[in-house]
C-alpha cells in the first residue's frame, strides 16, 4: 500500500519536472545547434554565440537590462527595508492597514494594469511638469522600483517579525540611542533579507517583459523585449543561445544565494551540536 | 557610622531612609485594559527586591517603565533622587537582563559585553580591562570569541548578566533571570546571583514566577495581583503572615477556613469554624470585630498529625480520615478528609524509612490533627 503510493507520486513528480525542465534543457541544446533552423540538429556548435556578440543591439540590451536590475534591486532594497520596519516595529500608527494592503497590492495586481497605469501616469506628469521629457531607463527603473519593493517589503516583514524584539531594547538600555540601534543592531540582523530581497529584485526585474514594454520609449529595448521581439519573426537560433547565457546567469545567482544560506544554517547546527556536547562534558 | 553599615541590610525599617526606587501612584493603560494599576513602591540601596505574581498580572510592564521602555499613564518614577518617568531607556542608569536574554546574535560575547562601555565612549584599553574583569567574574574568560549560537543556555544567560552589569548600574532589572534554565543550574546560578549582587552592591529588582526562588533569592517580595500590590514583605512575612487569601494560597499552599469570631480579646481570638465541631484559638491579637465573618489560614507544615487522639479535647484540634498520600521523599503530604467533607493538607517529614508496606499512617486511618495557637493566620479578605 504504502509501497504503492511512493510509486505514484514518485511518477508524479518526475512527469512534473520533465514538464518543467525539458523545455528548459531543449533550448540549451538547441543553443549549441549548428544548424540555422532550430528544430533540425545540425551538429554541435558554439557559432549562434559569437553571432550573438557580434549584434550591437544585443550588446545594448544586456546592458540597458543589467542597469535596469541593478538599479531597481538597490533601490527597492532601500524603500522595501524602509516599509517592512514601518510595518513591523512602529506598532499601530493610524491607517497601518491601508498602508500594509497598499504595500502588498502589486504582488498580486495584473502586470497589464501595473503596466498601463504607470505608463499613464508618466505621461500626465510629462504633461504637467514636463518630466519625464523621454520614457526609456528611468521610466522602466521607477516602474520595476514600485513592483519590487514589494517583494523585498514581504521579505523583510517576514524576517522582523521572526526577531526579538528585545534585541533592540537590549540594545537600548545599554546607551545606544535610536539611529546607533538601528544600524548596530537591526540593520546587520536584516543583513541576510536585504541579500536575499536585493537578488529576487534583480531578477524580477531581468525577467520582466510586460510592464517594461509599456512604459518604455523608442530605442529602449530591454533583453526580454529583444527575445521577444525576435522570436515573434520565427524561433532564432541566436536567442536560444542568449536565452541559455540568461538561464546560467540566474541559476548561478541562486545556487550561491542558497549555498551561502545553507551554509551558514549547517554551521550554526554544528556550533549548537558542540556547544551542547561541551557542555555535557563539564558536567559529567 | 557603624550604625549606618548594620542598618543598610534593612533600609526599609528606617524611618525617613531615602529610596532609590521611588515609584508614585504609576499606572499604565493599554487602551481600556489597565495593566498596572495606581502603584507605589519604595526600593532601597543593596536590596534584591522581587517581583511576584500570576501570569499577565503586569509585572514586565512594570519593570519595563522603570527601564523606560513604557511611559506610564500616569504617576511618576524617581530614580536616586531625579524624576526619570520621561527620560528615555538610554540615559537611565539602570540595565535590564531580558527574559530572552536578547544577546546581540551578530556579535562575540567580548563585544556583546562591550557594547554598553562602547556606546558611552569609554576608551579601548579601559573597555578591554572592563570586559575580562566582567568575563572572569562569571567565568568566561575562554569564551571570548565565540557567538552566542555557539553557548549553550547556561553560558548565554551569564553572558546576559555580565552586559547587563558591565556599565555598574545603580539599579539592575531581571525580567525571569532563571526562567529558562533546569532544576539544578537554577538553584546553583541563584547562589551565583546571590553572590554577585553581594560583590558589586548593585541593587536587583527581579521579576519571577517561581515563588520558591523568590523566598531564596529576595530581601522583600512584592505580591502582585491584577496590577496592584497584594502585599510587600520579607519573604518571612509574606509566608508566616500572608494578609490575603491570594497571598496565603500564591505562596506556599495553605489550608482555608471560613469562620465567626465568637472571642475577641487583646491578646487571643477565637473563631468558631462553619459545620467543623472545632474551635480555633489564636493567640495573637488581630484587627477583628466580634461575630465578623472572617478567613483563616494555617500551613501544612504547621499540622501535627497523628494516629493517638489527644489526651485531651480542646480547641485546634480536628479529626478526620487519611483520603490520599503524597510520597516526596523527604516528607509525604497527607490529605485528610473531615467529617464535613473538607481537605485538610498536612506534611510530616518522614522520619524512619519505611521498613514495609506496613507504616505507621495508610490511606483511610483515622488521625487526629492539632497545632498550637500561634500557627494559624487570619487574613483580611
Ligand atoms: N503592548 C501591550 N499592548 C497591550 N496589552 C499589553 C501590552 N503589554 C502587556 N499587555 C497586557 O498587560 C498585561 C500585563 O502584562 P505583563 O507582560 O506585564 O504580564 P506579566 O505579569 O509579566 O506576565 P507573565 O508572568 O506571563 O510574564 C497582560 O494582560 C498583557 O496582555
Ligand atoms: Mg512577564
Amino acid at each position: 500500500m504504502q509501497r504503492k503510493r511512493s510509486t505514484f507520486l514518485f511518477s508524479v513528480m518526475c512527469f512534473g519536472m520533465a514538464f518543467l525542465y525539458i523545455p528548459i534543457l531543449l533550448l540549451i541544446v538547441y543553443s549549441f545547434n549548428y544548424s540555422k533552423l532550430v528544430p533540425v540538429w545540425g551538429g554541435f556548435s558554439v557559432r549562434w554565440y559569437g553571432v550573438l556578440f557580434e549584434s550591437e543591439a544585443v550588446w545594448a540590451a544586456l546592458m540597458l537590462s543589467l542597469k535596469i536590475a541593478v538599479m531597481n534591486a538597490t533601490f527597492a532594497t532601500m524603500f522595501g527595508t524602509l516599509a517592512g520596519l514601518a510595518l513591523v516595529r512602529f506598532g499601530r500608527f493610524r491607517g497601518r492597514l491601508l498602508f500594509s494592503g497598499m504595500i502588498s497590492a502589486p504582488l498580486v495586481m495584473p502586470e497589464v494594469i501595473t503596466g498601463l497605469s504607470l505608463l499613464l501616469l508618466f505621461i500626465t506628469l510629462n504633461q504637467l511638469i514636463g518630466w519625464p521629457s523621454e520614457r526609456g531607463i528611468t521610466t522602466i527603473t521607477i516602474a520595476h522600483i514600485t513592483f519590487s519593493m514589494a517583494y523585498v517589503a514581504v521579505i523583510i516583514q517576514a524576517r522582523l517579525a521572526g526577531t526579538d524584539q528585545s534585541l533592540e531594547d537590549a540594545a537600548s538600555d545599554l546607551g545606544a540611542k535610536p539611529f546607533r540601534v538601528m544600524t548596530d543592531i537591526t540593520l546587520p540582523i536584516l543583513a541576510p533579507g536585504m541579500v536575499a530581497g536585493w537578488l529576487l529584485a534583480f531578477t524580477l526585474s531581468l525577467d520582466d517583459l510586460v510592464i517594461a514594454s509599456f512604459v518604455s520609449g523608442p530605442g529602449a529595448n530591454t533583453l526580454p523585449m529583444l527575445i521577444y521581439s525576435r522570436v515573434r519573426l520565427g524561433l532564432r537560433p541566436d536567442i536560444n543561445a542568449l536565452a541559455t547565457i540568461m538561464i546560467l546567469t540566474i541559476g548561478i545567482c541562486v545556487v550561491i544565494a542558497g549555498w551561502l544560506m545553507l551554509r551558514k544554517q549547517r554551521q550554526r547546527d554544528q556550533d549548537m551540536q558542540l556547544a551542547a556536547i561541551e557542555t555535557l562534558d563539564r558536567e559529567f | 557610622m557603624s550604625q549606618d553599615i548594620k542598618n543598610d541590610e534593612n533600609l526599609w525599617e528606617v524611618p525617613n531612609a531615602v529610596p532609590l526606587i521611588k515609584v508614585q501612584g504609576v499606572t499604565k493603560r493599554f487602551g481600556s485594559f489597565t495593566a498596572v494599576d495606581n502603584v507605589d513602591l519604595n526600593i532601597y540601596k543593596g536590596e534584591l527586591f522581587s517581583l511576584l505574581g500570576g501570569s499577565g498580572c503586569g509585572k514586565t510592564t512594570l519593570l519595563r517603565m522603570l527601564a523606560g521602555f513604557e511611559t506610564p499613564t500616569s504617576g511618576t518614577i524617581t530614580i536616586d533622587g531625579v524624576d526619570m518617568t520621561d527620560v528615555p531607556p538610554y540615559e537611565r542608569p539602570i540595565n535590564m537582563m531580558f527574559q530572552s536574554y536578547a544577546l546581540f546574535p551578530h556579535m562575540t560575547v567580548e563585544s556583546n559585553v562591550a557594547y554598553g562601555l562602547k556606546r558611552d565612549g569609554v576608551e579601548k584599553s579601559e573597555i578591554a580591562r572592563r570586559v575580562d574583569e566582567m568575563l572572569a567574574m562569571v567565568e568566561l574568560s575562554s569564551f571570548m570569541k565565540r557567538k552566542p549560537h555557539q553557548l549553550s543556555g547556561g553560558q548565554r544567560q551569564r553572558v546576559a548578566l555580565a552586559r547587563a552589569l558591565i556599565k555598574r548600574p545603580k539599579v539592575l532589572l531581571l525580567d525571569e533571570p532563571l526562567g529558562a534554565l533546569d532544576k539544578r543550574l537554577r538553584t546553583q546560578t541563584q547562589f551565583e546571583l546571590m553572590n554577585i549582587q553581594d560583590k558589586l552592591g548593585v541593587t536587583f529588582v527581579v521579576v519571577t514566577h517561581d515563588q520558591e526562588e523568590a523566598m531564596t533569592l529576595s530581601t522583600r517580595i512584592a505580591v502582585m495581583d491584577e496590577g496592584s500590590f497584594v502585599q510587600i514583605g520579607t519573604p518571612t512575612e509574606i509566608y508566616e503572615f500572608p494578609e490575603t487569601r491570594y497571598v496565603a494560597k500564591f505562596i506556599g499552599s495553605a489550608n482555608m477556613f471560613n469562620g465567626r469570631v465568637t472571642q475577641d480579646g487583646a491578646d487571643h481570638i477565637e473563631i468558631s469554624v462553619n459545620d467543623l465541631d472545632t474551635k480555633f484559638y489564636i493567640d495573637h491579637g488581630a484587627s477583628v470585630r466580634l461575630n465578623a465573618e472572617i478567613w483563616i489560614a494555617v500551613r501544612p507544615e504547621k499540622i501535627i498529625i497523628s494516629k493517638t487522639p489527644p489526651e485531651k479535647p480542646g480547641p485546634n484540634q480536628l479529626k478526620g480520615t487519611i483520603h490520599d498520600i503524597g510520597y516526596l521523599g523527604n516528607m509525604s503530604t497527607y490529605r485528610v478528609e473531615m467529617s464535613n467533607g473538607m481537605i485538610v493538607d498536612v506534611t510530616a517529614p518522614n522520619q524512619t524509612r519505611y521498613r514495609s508496606a506496613k507504616h505507621d499512617l495508610d490511606w483511610d486511618d483515622q488521625v487526629y490533627l492539632s497545632w498550637a495557637p500561634s500557627s494559624a493566620v487570619v487574613l483580611q479578605k
